[in-house]
Parts: C-alpha cells; structure tokens; sequence
C-alpha cells in the first residue's frame, strides 16, 4: 500500500454537490466522516460485512468501508442523515423510535440505509422480505426483531 | 513500566456504610454536590458514576432523578461517568446499576428536592442552592404508590440523536487538532518482535510519529487514511518471534483440567449418609468454548497530553473510568491524580472488552506529540482477537436420583479460567500494551470476584433447586493461554446451561415432565411463579411431541440474588438447527422502565441464542484464527428467533438488574429444546447441526 497521486472526485452527497480531492483508494467512509463531517455512517469491520456503514450508493445499499473515492465519481451518496428532511424525521426514524428498536443503536445508521433501499423499492414488503434485506447488517445487542417490526411499522404509513 | 497496584483489590474504594440505609455509593461519595448541579438552564444535571453500554441506564437513572424531584424528564439530564469531581461507583457491571445508582441518584434527588422547595419557600433561585453538604440520607425517597414516572416505559433519552446518525458515539468525537493513531499488534499472543526497520514508514507523507518500544507499534499520523496506510507499512517492516502457546482446541476440557488449577468449595452441605437409597446415578460433562465480545465497533480512545507532558486526558468507553485511571497511573509510574479519563459512548459494551486497551494505546501513542489529541481505532480483527475474551469452561455434573423420582444428591466440579481481570483487579494495571512495551508487567492472570460479588467461574454454580446433599467445588485454572475477563454474566451462562441441561437428563431418567420435575424441586414462590407463568403463557402441556420440533425449558435466578428468568425454547431441527420462538417470565422486583426491561430480556436471549448456536473462539496453537464475521459468525436477522417477554411486576420489592438474567436460560432452554426436537443430547456448546449429527451416531 502507498500513497497515490491526489484524485479530485465529483460527487452528490445528500443532496448537495461535492467536490472532494485526496487519495483515490480512500474509503468513501474516511470520506464522508472526516472531510465532509457525518458520523451518521460507521465504521465496524472495514471490508463490507458488518453493514454498519452503510450507505445508498445511487440507491442501493452498500458498504462505504469498502468503496473507494476514485469509484464514486459521478455518483449520489445518501448516508442516514439524509433520510431525514431537517427536524421530520424519516418514517423509519420514527419507527424505529415508536419500537425503541436500538439498544447501543451502533448498527442503526446502516440497518436504516438498508430498509430505505427496500421500502424505496418495494413500499409494502412483506415480514420475509425485510428480514433478506436486512440480512446483510448484523446486531449485536439482538434487537433484530424490533427492528424487524419498525420496518413494517414505517412501510405501513 | 513495572509498577504495580497495591494487593487489596484496587477496583473500588472500599467504603464502609455507616448504617444499612445509607446507599454504598453514597457512602463512597457523600457530597451532594458531587451528584448533581441546577445550572441556570433550568435543568438538573445529574452527575452519575455508571456509564451508557446500550442498556438504557441513562433513562433509567433519568427516570429516577425526574422521580424524586418531581420534575419532567426533560429537564433532567444525566451526565456519563468522569474522574473530574464526578461519583466513583465503580464499574458498571454485573447488573447492579439500578439496585446501587439508582438508589444513590434517588437519595441525592431526595435530599436536593428538599433543599429546593425551601430555597423557593425563601425566593432564593435554585441555581445559588449550596450544594456542597453531605447527603442526608434519612430523607424518604418517594414510594412507587406515590405516582411519578416508576413503572412508565419512558423512551431512551439517546436515540433520537442515535437514529439520526448524530454524533454521540466516542468514534464521533474530534478535538481541535487531533491526530490519528493506529497501533501494530504482534500476530499471536506470545509474539515478540524480532527486528523493524521504520525508516521507510517515517518517510511517508503524514506520518507524524512512530512509536516503539519494546514489541508496541503504532503510528501516529495526520488522517485516518494515512494512519490506516502507516500501519500496514509498519506491519511489513516489523518481524516477529512466535510462540505455540495456546492449548489444542479440539481439547479444552484437558487444558482446563491439567494445569495448575485453585480449588475451591462452593456449596458443601447436607450429610452423604442422610440419602435414602438411591436407585439412579447420572454424570455427564457439559462444556462451553471461548466467546468473544464481538461488539459493533473496534474499541475507541483518545488521549491528549499537556504541553509539558505531565498530564493526560483520556476518553473512554471504558466500563469504570475511575479503575482506568489507576491502570494508567500504575503502568506509566505516575500519579493518579495526573490522569484524567472521561466517558464517552461506545457500541454495545457486554463486560471487559478492548475498550480500557484502546485508551491506553492512545495515551501511549499521544506522548510522542505533547499537546495534541490522538485518536484510536481498533481495527476488526484486533477487536476479535485481542481484546479478552469469556473463558472456555468445563461442568461435570453428578445426580443421585431418589426411588421416588427426587434429586437427593449434587455433585459438580466447574473447571475455567478466571472471569475477570479488569484493569487493576488482578494486582497489576492489566492494560495491554502495558505488556507489549519494553519492561512491561505482563498482564494478570484472570481471576475471579470473591462469592459476595456474585463470584465468577461458579457463578451461578449452586442449582436454585433443593437438592439436599451438594458437594459443589471450582477449579480455576491458574494461569491463562487466552486472555480472558468478564462477558456479560461471567460464568453463569456455562453453569446455567449445564444445569438445566442435567435437569432435563434427570426428569428423563425419573419419567417426570420438565416442567413438573422443576416445580418439585423449588420451594421459592417466584421461581415456581416465573416457571409456571411462561409455561401457561406458551401451553407447555399441550406441546408437540413428534416431528423437527421441539420444546424446552430452563430456568434460573441470576447469582441466586438477581432476577427470576424461565425461558420456553421451540427449535426447529431438520438441516440446520432453528430457534423459531424465545418465551420468557421474568421478575426483576419492581420495574422501573418496562420496556427497558423488555429490551434488556430481548437482547440477552437474542445473543445467548447466537452464543448458544454459533459461536466459538478459533485459534491454532499459536494464532487466534477467528478475526472477522466470516470466522467469527454471529446470528443473523434470517436466525434471529421471535422473543416475547413477560413481565411478573414486584412493586413492593426492590429492582434487580435485567440484563443478565435471560442467557443461561434461554442456552439451557434452548439445549432442551433440541434434545426434545432430535431425541439425543449435544453437550458441548456451540449446538450446531455437525455436533447434532455426531450425537445421533454416537
């Protein structure tokens, strides 16, 4: 591993266009929680299996640890503060504060990335289908069935 | 490095309370001003000693304060643990922080409730209220029957800000001027380093200190991008000498049994003699691996210097900031009073994890730059090998059954290591890199809390059920191959699931149903009442008794002191082993947030089921092997079981802890379960569908 020549990389995060300069195998987490100040993405393992990152990459869920900058040239981030419109909280937000689905709540930022992705594709899914979707995030505190219910809680509004 | 802590165990101050009203804490720290503060924001700040792990004892403690002081919850806030005027209650551990907290936070709120109504009765603002008196403890705190917020499921006070992704988390926090820092772990336990060479790791761009001594390593560097880049420079510049310390895994009962081991008496009572003939004997092993903690993030610190190098600041997720400052006090040769440690939160915490490590790290790598803030990130597979682990444990169990169908005599031997070496519990600082530098004082061999703090490899050891010969002992093993300490219920989940598991094998062998067999063992009403409400709940009579399915039971009382917990299993055993559906009936006293009991049950089955299906520590002879999720597997949301909680509410007793009750029961339960569902008993922990099979063809 050495350092690369400085890539400067176009990108939208959360709305807003952004223009970030720095070394092109940087993950977009160091990204987002060092150069553009969000804590909301997490880093739990570095290499994509933990989820706790994760963030919607042109609107699929992936892990921020594991995308480098040079990749995400041109593309439209979304972390889990973009889920809220200022102080509305998103309906999963809220959700999972009507469940208290969180103990530690470290997991919640990328199991919340994750069920936007799905409601953002399927408004109505079913039980079986928010467990797959979540299936890539893990909980160590076992809140999953909470979290479970609060996803079908919010699809429900 | 070399200094040490004094023998007397060092992880409290020891106080005596004058009187049996007096709260412990309170005795240990009297002044009430020590506890809370009315600022002019019209809010009270409560100062407390114990520390948010995710188990919502802020709320709790919230809840308490706004109580007593007859105010809204928000306007109360409560502040985490510091070594800066704030109460030293020790770690937060062992499920004591409602019983010892929240009795302390009441009595403060108590007595400041009084100072504040006569301050209005005189027109003096409460923010001008003298604060600096001892606590008057013999003011009432108020009764459950007077109404207020106990009983009420207030929300948890942190996640709002937690849903949002707002920075709360200790990863989070960004000083002014910080730096990165990133240390370099030998690759096994017992690994030295040989030889490095940093030049080329001090010529890349960032770099801003590299730090070594002895077999410590790490980088301190100007963003997170190079400190990450750095270390991996530094790791394939530096060369170790290896060790085959570690025991043979396939093996563990011999490990814990060959080597030097303490033993000691747990329960020995009732007279051999006095035993009516006996007409069935049963023995069997049950044994548990070695579990790590595995929490969400990498352990996190910070650690800032003075300019002229003779203090520090130091944040935390650590359990008991007050035992990390005298870790690093000790193991720096410094005085306690140069350090200063603030709690900060980190994931979900389950006992001693990595956490007190990371701060020292940070500390170490922070005094090669005087004056700046540097921060710490475990990376993953250090979490998963480095910080200590819950000791592998051995249970040899041996039952007398009566002609009528009774257990007459108990005989167990509980072979583990020690559960605990927290920062100075054991006689020397126990930080560990502390061990790593040059000199350094190797770490503690793990041991255990003496028995009226709940002990810890026989935690839990003696059954709750009348048996009336027991001959009960522990064998702790002396010295430690893998680095262990305390997880969440030390060694109450091995001892747990063996027993219920026995229990089971001895209803079997007396043609007695589970449940039945149990209730005629238990003479405390609210163990039968805990036992006899998740069976009516779950309609155990009614059960299934043919096809993949199966049900079991397993009940307990947390240290024989703590809350009541039965829990109904169903499995599910066709390919893989499946904990559909986790009943449990529990009495934790009287409830102060049901819904944060409810979470705490919830979470503990939930792990406990991934303990008790998954997971297992791995290692060769020299290197622990298990380092990410993929050799570390925990439950995934696709196994995650159904949990339902039912609460049976004591008012009129006083609260216990819940975090720690559900997961022996819900192993033993679980183990019961699938002995009901495949008709042959795994006795050896993970449960998994390979052993299940080697049982069938044993």
């Amino acid at each position: 591993m050495t350092d690369s020549p400085a890539a400067t990389v176009s990108l939208t995060v959360n709305g807003s266009a952004t223009t970030v300069t720095g070394d092109p195998g940087t993950p977009l987490l160091h990204v987002l929680r060092n150069e553009l100040g969000m804590s909301g993405p997490r880093y739990g393992c570095g290499v994509g299996l933990c989820g706790a990152c994760f963030v919607l990459l042109d609107g699929a869920a992936a892990p921020a640890c594991d995308t480098p900058l040079w990749s995400v040239e041109g593309r439209t981030v979304v972390t889990v503060e973009g889920l809220a419109e200022g102080e509305d909280l998103h309906p999963l937000q809220q959700a999972f504060l009507d469940e208290q689905a969180a103990q530690c709540a470290f997991c919640v930022s990328g199991v919340l990335v994750s069920a936007a992705a799905l409601l953002a594709e399927k408004p109505t899914p079913s039980e079986g289908e928010v467990v797959e979707a979540l299936d890539r995030n893990l909980c160590r505190c076992g809140v999953q069935r909470r979290m479970v219910r609060a996803v079908l809680r919010a699809a429900e509004q | 490095m070399t200094a040490r802590l004094g023998a007397a165990d060092p992880d409290r101050p020891a106080p005596q309370a004058p009187d049996a009203t007096t709260p412990k804490d309170v005795a240990a720290n009297p002044r009430l001003s020590t506890w809370v503060r009315v600022d002019g924001d019209g809010c009270v700040h409560v100062q407390g000693g114990k520390v948010e792990l995710g188990q919502g004892i802020l709320t709790a403690l919230t809840q308490l304060a706004a109580d007593e002081l007859d105010l809204p919850v928000d306007r109360v806030r409560v502040h985490g643990a510091t070594t800066a005027g704030g109460p030293d209650e020790g770690p937060t551990a062992g499920s004591m922080s409602v019983a010892d907290s929240g009795a302390a936070v009441r009595a403060a709120c108590a007595h400041l409730r009084r100072l504040l109504d006569t301050a209005a009765a005189d027109g003096v603002p409460a923010a001008e209220v003298d604060l600096d008196v001892d606590i008057d403890v013999s003011l009432p705190a108020r009764k459950p029957a007077e109404g207020g917020l106990t009983g009420i499921s207030v929300p948890r006070v942190d996640l709002p800000d937690k849903v949002r992704g707002r920075a709360r988390f200790i990863q989070d926090l960004v000083l002014p001027g910080q730096l990165w820092g990133q240390v370099v772990r030998p690759p096994s336990p017992a690994a030295r380093l040989a030889s490095l060479d940093t030049a080329g790791v001090e010529a890349l761009p960032g770099v801003v200190a590299v730090v070594h001594d002895g077999s410590f390593l790490g980088v301190v560097c100007a963003d997170e991008r190079r400190a990450d880049v750095a270390a991996e420079s530094l790791l394939a510049a530096a060369a170790w000498e290896e060790n085959a310390t570690l025991p043979d895994r396939a093996d563990l009962t011999t490990y814990l049994r060959d080597g030097p081991v303490t033993t000691f008496d747990v329960d020995v009572s009732g007279e051999p003699d006095d035993v009516a003939p006996q007409v069935r004997k049963l023995a069997a092993t049950y044994t548990r691996p070695f579990l790590a903690h595995a929490s969400m993030s990498p352990s996190c610190g910070l650690a800032r210097w003075s300019d002229d190098g003779t203090a520090v600041h130091v944040w935390s997720h650590s359990q008991n900031v007050f035992g990390l400052r005298r870790a690093v006090a000790a193991a720096l040769g410094v005085a306690p009073d140069t350090v200063q440690v603030e709690h900060a939160e980190g994931a979900g915490a389950y006992g001693h994890n990595g956490a007190d490590d990371a701060a020292f790290d940070a500390v170490l790598l922070a005094r090669a730059v005087p004056g700046r803030p540097v921060h710490v990130r475990w990376r993953r597979a250090d979490e998963l090998s480095w910080s200590p682990f819950g000791s592998a444990m051995a249970v040899d169990i041996g039952v007398c059954l009566s002609s009528e169908g009774r257990m007459v005599c108990w005989e167990s031997d509980v072979w583990s290591q020690g559960h605990t070496s927290r920062p100075g519990y054991a006689g020397s600082p126990g930080l560990l890199a502390g061990a790593h530098v040059e000199g350094g004082a190797p770490l503690p061999d793990p041991v255990d809390p003496p028995p009226e703090r709940g002990a810890g490899s026989t935690r839990n050891a003696i059954p709750g059920y009348r048996v009336p010969v027991r001959r009960i002992r522990g064998h702790r093993r002396q010295d430690a191959a893998l680095r262990t300490s305390s997880l969440r219920t030390l060694g109450a989940y091995g001892n747990v699931f063996a027993i219920e598991s026995m229990v089971d094998e001895a209803a079997d062998c007396a043609g007695a149903d589970p449940l039945d067999f149990r209730l005629a063992h238990l003479d405390d009403d609210r163990a039968r009442a805990v036992l006899q409400a998740v069976a009516d709940h779950v309609g155990w009579a009614g059960r299934p008794r043919e096809g993949d399915v199966g049900w079991g039971l397993g009940y307990a009382r947390y240290k024989a002191k703590g809350a009541y917990c039965a829990v109904v299993a169903e499995v599910e055993a066709v390919s893989d082993i499946r904990v559909r559906r986790l009943t449990l009936a529990v009495d934790v006293g009287r409830v102060v947030n049901p819904d944060g009991v409810r979470s705490q049950i919830e979470g503990g089955a939930v792990q406990s089921t991934s303990w008790t299906l998954k997971e297992q520590v791995t290692f060769d002879r020299t290197r622990i092997t298990s380092v990410d999720w993929e050799t570390y597997p925990i439950l995934r949301f696709s196994e995650t079981p159904e949990v339902e909680v039912l609460l049976l509410d004591r008012p009129e007793l006083p609260s216990v802890g819940s975090g720690e009750a559900a997961q022996g029961p819900t192993a033993g339960a679980i183990a019961n379960a699938v002995a009901a569902a495949v008709g042959v008993r795994v006795r050896d922990l993970p449960i998994t569908p390979e052993r299940v099979v080697a049982a069938m063809e044993a």
